[in-house]
């Protein structure tokens, strides 16, 4: 019993963690042919909101029902693994990282997300909310410029072999690279 | 009589068996985030500085299965468990949307630690501030929405 309550607890390795992701893609092709994509959701939710935008105006309901479905289903995934089920030991970082980090001027907390950053009071810090409200802006503009994020182009588009999702996880790290050694050391100097 | 569970006659299912279906898929894919630290902002880092395989063994890896999976759904022409057949996205044709918007979404990817999954996870999780980064985000897709005649695509 302890023995499986540790394994639910994790951290898990990545070829534990990899394989069980990638089976996020079969799953929901078996359960009802579907495709495996979480940012069609911001699409979807603003969608919900009235608009007479083309680009906006259809069925959600019928097109993105099940996704927005599976998106609230990961928030109770989070509260299951996070919550009820958390690790007690702190995230691990590289000791490199860390050191990179610091030398930015921000220090390993052991949290999922630097609480510095991410919490409720650092909305009122110019970096907090920066990170927070650009970062967060350009997931969903960029997302949606790409048809496609994380799942479903560098998981689900490169598991189907699609060029586009080759390009656009170029792009990611294009970005992910020029953002995290030029922009995030003078935001976090903010 | 039709029940909220599965109706026997077609074999699709009720909206109440239709929703724990997609809830469950998504409870198992958050609680997948969590337990691998993908969705740590500082496993982002380690990723954007190469200063760990782990991301990329789990990116990798889960790439891999899927890939096997979607094969053997092509090569035996294989449907779902409703008997519906099993058609791939086609993306339409240009480059510049995918180099152009993946290098702004790597940009918010990097700042925030984490993609749309994961902001969901992280909520669930207890990391409430991540409902700011969600509501950004929707704000992102809905602004790209106004100008997107004016991209390039």
């Amino acid at each position: 019993m302890e023995l499986i309550l540790a394994a639910l607890r994790g951290p898990w390795p990545w070829y534990v963690a990899g394989p069980l992701i990638g089976l996020t893609v079969p799953l929901l092709l078996f359960l009802g042919s579907k495709r495996f994509g979480l940012s069609s959701n911001l699409r979807h939710m603003c969608a919900v909101l009235p608009s007479r935008n083309s680009y906006l105006r259809y069925d959600w309901r019928r097109e993105g029902g099940w996704n927005l479905l599976m998106y609230a289903g990961i928030a109770l995934g989070g509260l299951l693994a996070g919550v009820l089920l958390a690790d007690p030991a702190p995230v691990e970082v590289a000791d490199s990282t860390a050191v990179a980090l610091a030398r930015a001027g921000l220090e390993v907390d052991g949290a999922l997300a630097p609480q510095e950053l991410f919490s409720w009071s650092s909305l009122f810090t110019v970096r907090g909310l920066t990170v927070m409200v650009l970062g967060g802006f350009l997931v969903g503009f960029g997302a949606r410029w790409a048809s496609g994020c994380t799942s479903g182009h560098a998981i689900t588009g490169l598991a189907e072999l699609q060029w586009q999702s080759l390009l656009a996880v170029a792009g990611f790290f294009i970005g992910g690279l020029l953002a995290t050694h030029l922009l995030l050391p003078l935001v976090l100097a903010l | 009589m039709r029940h909220a569970g599965s109706d026997t006659n077609t074999g699709t299912p009720g909206p109440a068996a239709f929703a724990a279906r997609y809830v469950g898929v998504g409870a198992y894919f958050g609680f997948v985030l969590v337990n691998s630290e993908v969705v740590s902002w500082y496993r982002i880092q380690e990723m954007f500085r190469f200063h760990s395989f782990h991301m990329y063994g789990v990116i990798g890896s889960a790439v891999l299965v899927g890939m096997i999976t979607v094969w053997l759904v092509r090569r035996y022409e294989l449907r779902s468990i409703g008997g519906e057949p099993i058609a791939f996205k086609v993306f339409d044709p240009g480059w510049p949307r995918y180099l152009l918007g993946g290098s702004l979404f790597g940009v918010g990817w990097a700042l925030t630690g984490a993609c749309p999954g994961p902001i969901a996870a992280l909520i669930g999780a207890g990391l409430t501030g991540f409902t700011i980064v969600l509501a950004a985000a929707v704000l992102g897709t809905w602004t790209y929405a106004q100008v997107r005649h004016k991209l390039p695509h």
